[in-house]
């Protein structure tokens, strides 16, 4: 496992009662600073190992460490956007922003300061005294992630993300996330469904097989990212052979 | 309330005219007459008045409301207390859930004769016969607002790091706010038909004792008036407390995401 991994799994399984069998023995360390991706088909267990890695449900078997020590339940080095957004549906935007920092007991001035500053970086300055059922799908995952941005936590957690919105939602989102990532030194272990998603964002891409899920592959596209354009990322060949390679794997389990 | 909706307006209207309407049967059908013991509804009105004038319609309900807000304002505290203590601890649930469930489906007539046998003829009995009465629904209200807590905003909570306590206050309790709240109305509700059974049944006192009477020496008018006005009474209660209820808890504000 290499060095400078910051989350590292070890031989995790779990079991569900009621005897489903999600993950076996999965083993692999996610890098500093990097975005990966967990990739694989539906019910293969993406989501809970992301939970076991977020600590918030225990492996049955194996054990993860996160910056060297072992993982007994959440942490302040770790952040998750959920899939359903889980706002709190009576709170402000500014308040649902807020709201890990006040679980934390920061004051209000001090947690509703940083507050404003995550939501202006995730382009929802404006919304700050709207509820969530005002707001888009999109709109609403962005108060996710400004809430995730806001415990300034190392390492962000993200289970399919952009799954709720539209394609070219989808698309800007993906830009704002590398945009932010170029500007922040976090580490993302995001989950998706999509090919094209995981080649797009990811440094490295994490395929599991079908359930009882387990890592069947690891591929590093190597996209030269710079200051380059999404278009132009989309005609890059590592990009293309990435998701080419994706599909020669995943097809197999959909036959 | 000095704001006025223009959308309400029609629906005042249709609501005057379903009143009119309604009046306008009993009218006419206390005038066929159906029954010498039903009065048309101008005299139910002028008895209505009489009784305001002459203060035994005030005396009665002071005397009403005496059992009954004691019992609701009971109900408040310890139903909710209950409620909560069910949806929150599994042991409190496990031996308190199986009592509001029989309390819910007994006749509550079949009670009255054994609360009196117990505790006599007075105001506790009165305060008991509102307080098994409006107790369940009080409880089981709060109870199933605590159990539906969305999970995955429980789960949100754990990520951030909230303790148990945290979870409960700022997001269980406010997540069953409104179905709690409700439980209370529920509960105001079954508390009137509370009270109003045990003056008949334990001893004629306040309202009770005025239809009471009043049928018993055939004023029907007096014992209509004195029906009209605790049904007219409970209803706007209610029917305030409801509009409370959108105004704290907007529904909006409740859906899950
Ligand atoms: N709480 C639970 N109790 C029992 N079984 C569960 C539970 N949660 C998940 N499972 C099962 O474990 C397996 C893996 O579930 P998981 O949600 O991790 O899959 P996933 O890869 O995230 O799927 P999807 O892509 O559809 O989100 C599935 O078969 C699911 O039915
Ligand atoms: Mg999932």
């Amino acid at each position: 496992m290499s060095a400078d991994a910051i989350v590292e799994v070890a031989g995790v399984g779990k079991t569900y009662e009621g005897r489903v069998q999600a993950l076996v023995d999965v083993s692999l360390g996610f890098p500093s600073g990097k975005l990966s991706t967990l990739l694989g088909p539906s019910g293969c267990g993406k989501t809970t190992l992301l939970k076991i890695i977020g600590g918030l449900i225990p492996a049955t078997t194996g054990e993860v460490w996160v910056k060297g020590r072992k993982v007994e339940g959440p942490g302040p080095e770790r952040a998750f956007v959920f899939q359903d957004f889980a706002l709190l549906p009576w709170a402000t935007v500014l308040r649902n922003v807020a709201f890990g920092l006040e679980l934390r007991g920061v004051p209000t001035a001090e947690r509703e300061e940083i507050a404003r500053q995550q939501i202006v970086e995730v382009g929802l300055a404006g919304f700050e005294s709207t509820y969530p059922h005002q707001l888009s799908g999109g709109m609403r995952q962005r108060v996710g992630l400004a809430r995730a941005l806001a415990v300034d936590a190392d390492i962000i957690l993200m289970d399919e993300p952009f799954s709720s919105v539209d394609e070219q939602t989808r698309r800007k989102f993906q830009e704002e996330l590398l945009d932010l990532l170029r500007r922040k030194q976090k580490t993302v272990i995001f989950v998706t469904h999509s090919i094209e998603e995981a080649a797009y964002l990811s440094d490295r891409i994490v395929l599991l097989s079908p359930r009882p899920g387990t890592v069947s592959k690891i591929i590093q596209p190597n996209i030269a990212r710079g200051q380059r354009s999404a278009d132009e990322i989309r005609r890059d060949k590592n990009y293309l052979d990435a998701v080419d390679e994706i599909w020669q794997i995943l097809r197999r389990y959909v036959a | 309330m000095p704001r006025t909706h223009r959308p309400e307006n029609p629906r005042v209207l249709w609501h005057l005219v379903s009143f009119a309407l309604v009046f306008g049967c009993w009218e006419i059908a206390g005038r066929w007459p159906i029954s010498v013991a039903f009065p048309p509804f101008s005299q139910t009105v002028l008895a209505l008045l009489r009784m305001l004038a002459d203060g035994s319609l005030p005396k009665a309900y002071l005397s009403t409301l005496q059992p009954l807000v004691i019992g609701v304002i009971l109900c408040g505290i310890a139903g909710i207390g209950f409620g909560i203590g069910m949806g929150l601890s599994r042991a409190v649930e496990w031996f308190t859930l199986p009592v509001f469930i029989i309390l819910q489906a007994a006749p509550m007539a079949a009670i009255i004769p054994l609360i009196t046998y117990i505790y006599g003829i007075g105001l506790t009995a009165k305060v008991l016969a509102v307080v098994f009465l409006a107790a369940p629904v009080v409880v089981m209200n709060s109870y199933k607002g605590i159990r539906n807590t969305n999970p995955s905003l429980i789960q949100m909570c754990r990520a951030f790091l909230g303790t148990r306590s945290q979870e409960v206050v700022k997001i269980i309790l406010p997540h069953a706010g409104a179905l709690i709240f409700a439980g209370l109305r529920l509960g105001l509700a079954m508390g009137f038909i509370g009270v109003v059974i045990a003056e008949l049944l334990i001893t004629p006192t306040g309202i009770g004792d005025l239809i009471t009477y009043h049928s018993s020496v055939a004023d029907y008018p007096e014992m209509f008036a004195a029906v009209a006005s605790i049904i007219l009474i409970a209803s706007l209660t209610i029917h305030g407390l409801e509009r409370l209820e959108r105004r704290l808890f907007p529904p909006e504000l409740r859906g899950s995401s």
